[in-house]
């Protein structure tokens, strides 16, 4: 099984001063009258990487996707793929293709002609075509399907042939917009991973529009966390969700628990925030950089807090007490909500590892700790 | 819903549509008829042919079936044209100059008296004469201007409520794959769209086919329509012949409509991949 | 197209590739209705002012039947004459106005009685199961497809003296005299309700049809009786439906001419028919032209109107 973004991308491009991007977005802006759908975004996409646009509804991600296809233009900026300043350039004059949101499959064509169109419409010769069709259509597991007709097809498949149209004039780039958002929970799991399979067979490099992180993190090589027109982090996805920059991205992305608090001791190899919301101290063991006397938020996961009925030992940080008030109990796993002392409520998830341990209830009073290098913090 | 006003509304449906059948079922079955007098059945004779016989000798109302023929074939291709581009331009682009004018002049005719849209035309006609020498006399150039004019306003408001409920995702994908915006309309949108066309023509086809106000202000002599003729004859009184002529009329309309629905509704199977 | 947003410019075009485009006969949207567009504007909007300019001209014994309005006195000056006396006409002679009076009640009372009919009738086809309802849309429309002049021809057959509803009432016993029918008010409101009838049906069961019944039940679980539930929730639901098809059946039944023709009878008076024989029987084009303008300026404002309610009924569509 292939990680996401394959092997063009285990080399980790972005870290390289010296690479070209084969995507660059230099400064984009759309504005719509007085509202910035895209506010100033720059990006570097390389070669071969499954790149994820992730943000909630409104915050611009479509827009840029659509500048990317050509089928917005930008109001400022200009964009660069492969090299070439593709900035005016219409969608029929792109080494681009797209994968729609509603796929778009032509109803009066069946899925032979459809998955040819694109080839049609460069003049490539008859028999290739035949041949590039047939191939993409058995790459995509539809290789008895090329007769039928789009209504005559389940959801699945009528992706499938999506995406094999998009996919079979070997394109520069394909964007995909919310790839699986119509699809059923294990449809979309499978589909997931057949997705980063077929990428990295043929070494096309993806950029993805999604609001669901979980599909984020599944396919992405890297990710790029948009709100309100703008790009605020990008990174891997373990580098997005162990290392966010901001509040709103550690929240995005995953769950988390905030602890507002003031810089008590503030050294390079370490420091102490004081909190009112936990009741106690944070320490947090690497330095950040923030003004004396600001205003921080230590943002831990809920899987990084150890629970406990006895107190757990080591000092006064990093550690508190609560009362259990609610617990999910989802098979793997279960979420517990604990309430502390000073009324704020702490999510806290468990792996249910044995089926005999003592199981925790509600209201029992239990410990909450963490390791000082599970909080990250933040400072906007 | 309770059961009074489902009986309710079944005895207005009922009456309704009684309403609407009953005096053109009795125009079809008098046309059997024997007797001139149309309304008088006439036991000794009827049911007769006879009538059907007279019509289809009647050269006057053949002329004029004929050249209302050829105005209405006319007519509804060109209406076609117009109105499609029309209904494109309007569904497609949100803003040109001239939208809200353009949308005016093809909403208007759809609720403006004929009498006064045939006498603009016709006047229009007499003074584009005086000043260019064209057209000369009114006829049948001029009877297919007047009936596609208002034609195309209809053909514009189908082609129009059709494109909005198009997914346009169709025409980007198209384009992305590398079609210019021309091919797509001709390749993707028309043969999407086709029904809808299709329907605009039968529409415009039979606007002009039964037209007779504009007709009577735009002809000219030697052009008389069928409507033009079955109207002097109507004006005197009840004739058995125009009987035989709504009977006629009548078949042709409920085999085209009854066929016409039974293709769409085949058609309409591809609407549920989302067009 | 893509979608077109006021982002400035044409979001699928550039400077470099409209110039490759311009080969392909497109030069942006304007072209696409250029030629619909100078169509209507001779067809349908000049004959207008032309129709103005000759209600301001005299009448003259000549071929076309009026002078010239603008003339040339000496070498450089140019003289309009407008003749108001038209107007002055229409306004003094009575038979005009009563006849804009009286066409402008019938077509009202008409608008009335085909709401009470197809209100009903709307309603049933949109509640019906959707067999049914293809089949009843049919059974509506096929009237509206042949022609409105034999209908009406039909109703003549019905209501003459020796027709078929008289005979059958005698026959019955239940009059002995034929009923005068035919040539009276009564038989032109049969004829304008019989003809118009569908006009009201359509736009109104388009509007029905997209309604959510849900809501009908969620007044009746709030303690709605259904007669209730009817007037507070679809009836003003439907109010745009109601609103579309009433100007469909209005604002050309003021201006309808061969129903007063056929069934009405030489006292029926309706402006069209006036304007038909001021211009067919009377040559007198300029006073049928300034009877057509006051029938214009009257109708215009109702036309406005139709195109509010229809902008307002795909607004909230979408």
């Amino acid at each position: 099984m292939s990680t996401s973004g394959g092997a063009a991308v285990k080399a980790a491009p972005w870290r390289d001063p010296n690479a070209r991007p084969y995507v660059q977005v230099d400064g984009i802006t759309k504005s719509f009258g007085d509202f910035k759908a895209v506010n100033d975004v720059s990006l570097k996409i390389y070669k071969g990487e499954i790149f994820c646009l992730l943000g909630a509804s409104g915050c611009g991600k479509t827009t840029l996707l659509r500048m990317l296809g050509g089928f917005e233009t930008p109001s400022a900026g200009k964009i660069f793929i492969d090299g070439e300043d593709m900035t005016g350039v219409p969608p029929y004059e792109r080494p681009v293709n797209m994968m729609f949101q509603s796929y778009a499959l032509f109803p009066h064509m069946n899925v032979e002609q459809n998955v040819a169109f694109g080839l049609k419409q460069d003049r490539v010769p008859k028999a290739e075509i035949q041949e590039r069709v047939a191939t993409m259509l058995d790459l995509v597991k539809l290789g008895g399907f090329a007769k039928r007709k789009p209504h005559q097809l389940s959801g699945g498949q009528r992706q499938r042939v999506a995406l094999a149209r998009s996919l079979v004039k070997r394109p520069k780039l394909l964007l995909l917009d919310e790839p699986l958002g119509a699809l059923d929970k294990k449809l979309r799991e499978h589909t997931q991973f057949e997705l980063i399979s077929l990428q990295d067979k043929l070494g096309v490099t993806f950029v993805v529009v999604t609001h669901d992180q979980e599909e984020a993190m599944t396919l992405a090589s890297r990710i790029g966390v948009m709100n309100h027109g703008e790009i605020v982090q990008a990174g891997t996805p373990s580098e997005i969700y162990e290392f966010p920059s901001s509040k709103f991205v550690a929240d995005f992305v995953g769950s988390v628990n905030m602890f507002e608090g003031k810089l008590i001791e503030d050294e390079p190899e370490y420091v102490r925030i004081g909190s009112d919301e936990l009741g106690g101290t944070i320490y947090v063991s690497h330095g950040i950089s923030a003004p004396p006397e600001a205003v921080v938020w230590a943002a831990v996961r809920p899987e990084k807090i150890f629970m406990s009925t006895a107190p757990p030992e080591g000092g006064t940080d990093n550690v508190v007490r609560g009362a259990v008030q609610d617990i999910a109990y989802l098979g793997d796993l279960s979420i517990y909500l604990v309430k502390l002392p000073t009324g704020k409520v702490v999510r806290v998830t468990q792996p249910n590892t044995s089926r005999h341990a003592e199981a925790i209830t509600w209201d029992q009073q239990v410990y909450l700790s963490w390791d000082a290098t599970s909080p990250v913090v933040v400072t906007r | 819903m309770n059961y009074r006003s489902s009986y309710f509304i079944l005895t207005c449906l009922g009456f309704g549509f009684a309403f609407l059948y009953i005096p053109i079922l009795s125009m079809v079955v008098f046309s059997f008829n024997a007797s001139k007098l149309v309304t008088v059945w006439d036991t000794a004779n009827s049911p007769t042919l006879k009538w059907y016989y007279a019509l289809l000798n009647n050269e006057e109302i053949l002329d004029a079936a004929w050249i209302s023929l050829k105005v209405a074939v006319i007519n509804a291709s060109g209406s076609v044209i117009l109105g499609t581009l029309a209904g494109f331009g309007l569904a497609r682009f949100s803003q040109f100059r001239g939208r809200f004018t353009l949308n005016a002049m093809t909403t208007a005719p759809l609720v403006m008296p004929e009498v006064i849209t045939g006498l603009s035309l016709l006047l229009l006609f007499v003074a584009l004469e005086q000043l260019i020498g064209w057209p000369a006399g009114r006829g049948i150039t001029t009877m297919t201007i007047g009936h596609m004019t208002f034609s195309m306003a209809y053909v514009t408001v189908i082609v129009n409520s059709r494109l909005s409920t198009f997914d346009t995702a169709l025409e980007e994908a198209a384009m992305d794959l590398g079609a210019r915006p021309v091919k797509v309309f001709f390749v993707i949108t028309l043969p999407i769209i086709f029904p809808a066309i299709l329907s605009g023509w039968l529409l415009a086809f039979t606007l002009s086919w039964d037209d007779l106000v504009i007709s009577s202000f735009t002809s000219g002599p030697g052009s008389s329509t069928l409507p033009m003729v079955v109207f002097s004859k109507v004006r005197l009184g009840v004739s058995p012949e125009i009987n035989v002529l709504a009977t006629i009329t009548i078949t042709v309309v409920t085999l085209m409509i009854v066929g016409v629905s039974l293709w769409m509704s085949r058609m309409a199977k591809l609407d549920k991949t989302g067009a | 197209m893509g979608r077109d947003q006021s982002g400035g410019g044409d979001p699928l075009m550039s400077m470099r590739t409209a110039g490759r485009l311009r080969r392909f006969g497109v030069t942006g949207r304007g072209l696409v209705v250029v030629l619909p567009f100078f169509w209507l504007l001779l067809f349908f909007v000049v004959p207008f002012v032309i129709v103005l300019k000759i209600s301001f001209s005299d009448i003259d014994l000549a071929i076309p039947p009026y002078k010239p309005l603008l003339e040339w006195i000496g070498k450089n000056s140019l003289a309009i004459k407008l003749n108001f006396n038209n107007y002055a006409f229409l306004f003094t002679d009575r038979l005009y106005i009563n006849a804009l009076l009286n066409s402008i009640k019938v077509a009202f009372i008409s608008t009335v009685l085909c709401l009470l009919i197809g209100y009903p009738m709307a309603y049933g086809i949109a509640r019906a199961k959707p067999a049914i309802r293809n089949l009843l849309l049919l059974l509506v429309i096929l009237p509206f497809w042949t022609s409105l002049l034999l209908r009406v021809y039909a109703w003549i057959g019905l209501l003459k003296a020796n027709g078929v509803i008289n005979n059958v009432l005698m026959r019955l016993g239940v009059i002995h005299d034929p009923l005068t029918m035919l040539y009276t008010p009564f038989a032109m409101y049969v004829g304008i309700v019989y003809s118009y009838l569908p006009f009201f049906i359509l736009p109104l069961y388009a509007n029905l049809e997209k309604m959510d019944w849900q809501l009908l039940e969620a007044a009746e679980d709030l303690g709605c009786r259904p007669w209730q539930a009817f007037y507070k929730i679809t009836l003003p639901l439907s109010r745009n439906g109601i609103l579309a098809g009433s100007m469909l059946v209005f604002i050309p039944a003021v201006g309808e001419f061969v129903i007063p023709a056929l069934l009405g009878g030489p006292n029926a008076l309706m402006i069209g028919r006036v304007l038909w024989d001021e211009f067919f029987s009377n040559r007198a084009w300029p006073v049928a032209s300034a009877v057509a303008i006051l029938l214009l300026i009257l109708l215009v404002p109702f036309m406005m109107w139709y195109q509010s309610v229809q902008a307002r009924e795909s607004a909230g569509a979408r």
